[in-house]
């Protein structure tokens, strides 16, 4: 990877204070919500996610606009620290429920994210009705994604008018903002599915090292970051002319969701070598198998005694820029263990979360890749998936999205 | 567990050592106070390092690092110079591999092979003799020399099996009138390819011919489903929602095709001479595992048999295979680790007994006859086996 640390400063500029990790003890870093682009992109990688889909229950366009400047509102004051409502959790009437849950009353704003997006069903719902007259700007590329070889995606895990993504370094806080905007939304929306993530699996930004996922690998290490502005200009962000329907997208990005869940239980028996095939790392230090360290350029080419030293279907190979036509991707992924499954199994596995300019060149032919040859594939069931389109940021006196309903 | 293709005859096996297991036991210190057992190797593009030359006869690790620029290679050969008494291959540049090795007192060889060509650069290896390392078991070999044998001959009846069945099943599925019979063969002539299906599988080409099921078949990208499961569908279609029954002409295509691939399967097990397959140690182990995987993975779930739910004549099938593969080393795992042997033998029982009590005439109830309390007692049992299990090809290989 190494871009120049210099061309940071385009996407740091929201940040109102240095450290990307916070420790305890460790001055707490906020985001504002406004700005040229949402945050929880290309931000540091949080800690902890609480991500929600919701369809939304009205036909009624004003009050889907209320509902977004609504939660513009809450948004903007809780990655500040601040509550939901302007009165707060224990500043009301006695007589009459709080506007703020109160959970993340003491508590910092935990470098705190939210995230939204739209779905194609917000544009066109399931009957073909155009509900809100914006069906005309629905960008070409936000079509609900083909089931790929090997899914078995449930319905209630998949798909949505609407998501959330809120990230945050205290789980707590991003389960607070979650709550608090569901609630705001009640009458309007209605909750789809919801999922929490427990530890980040990708690195966004170079100052930050890779993590692993619950495989026990360093996951995402070729991830597009933060500082690689001309990648991010070709890979993640939609282009001014990328879709004439959809000029209000332009500057913002597609959000691909899948639920994969991991069979725990039967990884956990295979040899260390054949876990080292199957990823075409090394668990240790995270190095290609030809050799290096981390950072380290696979060399594909390199022969081993029976075929390339790293296999043909090693997950790294697979999904690899050089066999994808450059094709590089924003991962943002979480490890999740929803409790267990009903034979005792650990529910468990990566939400994976990747922000692209297209979800047609960007994702589709790379999962499809994954799905037909990948060694991990074995080890993986993909459970749900979404896809929605992220509009660019919100300006000062803006609400999220309010050039798609009034340019 | 990984697919890969079986090893020709051509290629070389690595013959586990002649040795009984000896755990690194103590008064076995090199001066420094160190493990003398412990060895490390620096290979490079004109050198082969170790940090010492002797030690003494037990298990062996050797932690060989890459400190050249192309792949290398490390050998442990016997004292002829040929016998390969263990090997760790693909070490790519600045990474580290251990060989783990059980070695006997006597003269042997180290070799590097930085570019995995030619001889390598070899060194005189001394292993000596000490009182807590056990006698060589003189009749090791002949245990596995007996345990490739076997599985080779189990393998090739299991598809000589499968080819008879399959031409049965084939003929009266493309008969149009004889579909009771045709269900009745499908679970049983199955039965043939779940019992070797780590064989079976590792031809990459004819797996999904013959073998995927609906959810495997991307559609979207143009790929086409045929073989048992397509054929499963058309025999079992009562929960196909809307489902349109294939023609004669269909039912022909798909039932040929079924049979061709199977016999082309069953030609590759039976080939002789240089095309021969060979089995060794750590294939069997590795095989007796991934059974087990194949039932955790699909069969316990009932996704294997969507339409028919004979998921249970598929669960013994693999359970047989494993089985059979790992009494195929169950003598060489005697001389090894006793206790571990007797963990599995009684593992495998167990989950038998279980199974046993799923037996409704000649063969299964339906999965789909199964409670949430049924499928997890079966986990449990598959738990419970697959975990010492997993041990099994170190235990028998080092």
């Amino acid at each position: 990877m190494g871009a120049a640390a210099g061309v940071a400063g385009a996407f740091a500029a929201g940040r109102l204070s240095a450290p990307d990790t916070v420790k305890s003890g460790a001055p707490v870093a906020s985001y504002p919500f406004h700005g040229a682009r949402q945050s929880g992109i290309v931000t540091p990688a949080q800690d902890r996610l609480h991500f929600v889909a919701l369809d939304v229950t009205t036909d009624d366009r004003d009050q889907l606009v209320a509902l977004l400047k609504a939660w513009t509102d809450a948004a903007a004051r809780m990655t500040t620290g601040r509550s939901a409502g302007p009165v707060g959790a224990v500043d009301g009437a006695g007589n009459a429920p709080p506007d703020d849950t109160g959970e993340a009353l003491d508590l910092p704003p935990s470098r705190l994210t939210i995230t939204f997006g739209f779905g194609p069903g917000l544009f066109t719902d399931a009957d073909g009705n155009d509900r809100f007259g914006i069906a005309e700007r629905r960008p070409d590329a936000l079509e609900r994604l083909p089931r790929f070889s090997g899914d078995v995606l449930e319905p209630a895990r998949s798909d949505g008018d609407l998501c959330i993504q809120a990230c945050a370094d205290d789980p707590q806080v991003a389960v607070h903002a979650i709550r608090n905007l569901v609630r705001i939304g009640f009458g309007t929306t209605t909750v789809r599915w919801s999922q929490l993530g427990f530890g980040r699996t990708s690195t966004t930004s170079t100052s930050q090292s890779t993590p692993r996922n619950l495989f026990g690998f360093k996951d995402g290490t070729a991830n597009v970051k933060a500082e690689e502005a001309a990648a991010l200009d070709t890979h993640v962000w939609v282009g001014a002319d990328d879709d004439p329907r959809a000029a209000w997208l332009a500057g913002g990005s597609y959000l691909v969701t899948r639920r994969i869940n991991m069979t725990i239980e039967v990884w956990d028996r295979q040899s260390l070598e054949a876990q080292e095939q199957f990823v075409g790392r090394t668990k240790g230090t995270g190095a290609p198998l030809s050799g290096g360290e981390e950072f380290t350029d696979p060399d594909f080419a390199m022969a081993g005694s029976a075929g390339p030293i790293i296999p043909v279907d090693a997950h790294v190979r697979v999904v690899h820029p050089e066999v994808n036509e450059g094709v590089r991707i924003l991962r943002r992924g979480y490890n999740f263990v929803d409790g267990s499954n009903d034979v005792g199994g650990l529910d468990a596995g990566l939400f994976f979360i990747a922000y692209l300019r297209d979800p047609r060149t960007h994702f589709i032919p790379l999962q499809r890749a994954m799905s037909s040859s990948d060694a991990l594939m074995e080890y993986l069931r993909f459970t749900g998936q979404a896809l929605f389109a992220v509009p660019p940021g919100t300006g000062e006196g803006e609400y999220v999205g309010q050039a798609l309903f009034e340019a | 567990m990984r697919k890969t293709l079986l090893a020709s005859v051509a290629a070389l096996a690595v013959v586990p050592a002649l040795a009984a297991c000896t755990e690194n036991a103590s008064g076995d210190r090199d001066e420094k106070g160190g493990n003398a057992r412990a060895l490390t190797v620096s290979s490079s593009g004109d050198a082969c390092e170790l940090s010492t030359s002797e030690a003494p006869a037990g298990t062996l690790t050797f932690e060989v690092t890459n400190t050249g620029s192309d792949v290398t290679e490390f050998y442990l050969l016997g004292g002829d110079g040929l016998r390969i008494v263990g090997e760790v291959e693909n070490i790519g540049p600045n990474l580290t591999k251990k060989l783990t090795v059980n070695a006997p007192e006597g003269e042997y060889f180290t070799a590097c092979k930085p570019g995995m060509v030619g001889e390598g650069i070899r060194a005189a290896f001394t292993v000596t003799h000490t009182e807590d390392a056990q006698e060589v078991s003189a009749s090791d070999q002949e245990l596995i020399d007996q345990a490739q044998d076997n599985y080779r001959a189990y393998v090739q009846d299991q598809s000589a099996q499968l080819l008879v069945r399959t031409r049965d099943f084939v003929e009266f599925y493309k008969s149009g009138n004889a579909d009771d019979q045709a269900r009745q063969l499908y679970p049983v002539a199955r039965e043939h390819w779940e019992r070797i299906e780590t064989v079976a599988e590792s031809f990459g080409d004819l797996d999904p011919k013959t073998d995927a099921r609906e959810a495997d078949v991307d559609f979207a990208a143009g790929e086409e489903w045929t073989g048992w499961h397509r054929i499963e569908k058309d025999l079992w279609p009562q929960d196909a929602k809307g489902y349109t029954a294939l023609t004669e002409q269909e039912r022909a295509t798909y039932a040929d095709d079924l049979l061709v691939n199977t016999e082309e399967l069953d030609q590759r097990i039976q080939a002789t001479g240089a095309d021969a397959l060979t089995y060794s140690i750590t294939d069997i182990a590795n095989g007796s595992i991934g059974l087990l995987e194949e039932v955790a993975n699909g069969k316990i779930t009932g996704e294997e048999e969507a339409w028919s739910h004979t998921d249970l004549w598929d669960f013994q099938a693999n359970v047989d295979g494993a089985r059979v593969a790992y009494e195929g080393v169950q003598g060489l795992l005697e001389t090894k680790d006793a206790a571990l042997a007797e963990e599995l033998t009684g593992k495998f029982a167990a989950l038998q007994t279980l199974l046993d009590e799923y037996r409704d005439g000649e063969g299964f109830v339906l999965y789909t006859a199964l409670t949430k309390d049924d499928t997890k007692k079966m986990t449990d049992a598959v738990n419970a086996l697959s975990e010492p299990l997993s041990k099994l090809t170190a235990a028998v290989a080092s």
